[in-house]
């Protein structure tokens, strides 16, 4: 029982390591480690728990590790799964952060630094722009409205994804009325 | 109790971070930047650069990274414990009762009116980037900011590796504003 925990943790420690650029690039990952070799869960599984880890809050690559983790061994799985994938990026970033601080004022560094926050930026913009072209007009100006909400007046997100969350139970619950009212 | 408020501010971060990576950007910023100033805006950029190129999903990276800055090892380590309970708590929960709830209207509606909101949580985490408070903050400084913003934006449309652009833009960043 233990081994199979190290197991997951090995396997997620894995998966956490090569994950640059976060969660979807994980993806091909997971997939090779626990479907092709560990076999712990089946393809379509696989599928689903991608849908089910977009929906849910949180970090993708975290999400999917808790899926796959308690699949496999319930919670202690889960845990084993989530401690597997965060541990290298801690470790990592500890070490990047401990550095960086003695570093951070070489002429050199922050002349590269200067030189990423643009691009960083613009990784930020591009699949934006992909996603928000097949929207529907309605969707596009609440993108832009809380876009422009949160960085002009320091709204916290928070509160707009409740009144999303709201807004898309009473959109349900007025349609189904509307369907039922229409039957009779 | 500066450990306390990291604890809270990271758990928000991780119960609330709808869309993963860049749409938890926008809550990140709007904790640490905007409502705790525990960083600027620029330095909240230097992260993000960092987390393109290390292993590892970007809310980890800035909680481990943010934790260190404000508060040492142990900010560190609560930041990175905070930010991950919700994702364990939560999806455990999903996972057992995913097969009842797929199927519900409800939680179906309110996935599809979340999707725009958490949209337009990216598009914010890059405007303050882009246009932030104040000028030293700034990730834009001059023409050639403007130029690898275009080109990086040009090469992701292109499906260029983004580790890769980061450290061209790195390395062009070096030519440009040190050796010439």
């Amino acid at each position: 029982m233990v081994q199979q925990l190290l197991q997951i943790f090995w396997s997620f420690f894995k998966i956490g390591l090569f994950t640059f650029g976060g969660g979807f690039a994980m993806i091909p990952l997971i997939e090779r480690e626990v479907i092709e070799r560990r076999r712990w869960i089946a393809r379509e599984e696989f599928l689903e728990m991608l849908v089910l880890a977009q929906s849910a809050p949180g970090p993708i690559a975290l999400n999917t590790a808790v899926f796959a983790g308690y699949k496999v061994r319930g919670f202690a799985g889960a845990a084993a799964a989530v401690l597997g994938v965060v541990v290298p990026s801690f470790s990592v970033i500890l070490l990047v952060a401990i550095f960086f601080a003695s570093i951070r004022h070489n002429a050199v560094v922050d002349a590269a630094f200067k030189g990423m926050r643009p691009a960083v930026v613009a990784l930020i913009v591009a699949p934006l722009m992909g996603i928000v072209k097949g929207m529907a007009w309605w969707a596009m100006v609440v993108v832009v409205v809380v876009g422009f909400v949160v960085w002009h007046f320091g709204v916290s997100p928070v509160w707009l994804l409740i009144a999303g969350a709201v807004a898309g139970v009473v959109y349900v619950y007025i349609t189904s009325r509307n369907a039922k009212s229409d039957q009779q | 109790m500066i450990l306390l408020e990291l604890f809270i501010s990271y758990l928000k971060i991780g119960f609330f971070g709808f869309g993963g990576g860049y749409a938890m950007l926008s809550l990140i910023q709007n904790e640490v930047v905007v409502r705790h100033g525990w960083i600027t805006a620029a330095q909240f950029t230097d992260i993000v650069a960092v987390s393109q190129i290390t292993p590892g999903p970007i809310a980890i990276n800035s909680a481990t990274y943010i934790g260190y800055t404000v508060a040492g090892f142990w900010g560190s380590v609560v930041a990175t414990l905070a930010v991950s309970l919700p994702s364990l708590t939560i999806m455990v929960l999903l996972t057992r009762f995913f097969f009842k709830l797929r199927d519900n209207r409800y939680v179906a509606g309110v996935v599809s009116a979340m999707t725009p909101v958490v949209l337009g949580m990216i598009l914010s985490a890059a405007l303050l980037l882009m246009f932030p408070a104040s000028s030293e903050e700034a990730s834009f400084i001059d023409g050639w900011s403007w130029a690898l913003f275009g080109a990086t934006l040009i090469g992701s449309w292109r499906k260029v590796n983004p580790i890769l652009m980061i450290l061209l833009s790195a390395v062009a960043g070096v030519l440009i504003y040190y050796v010439f």
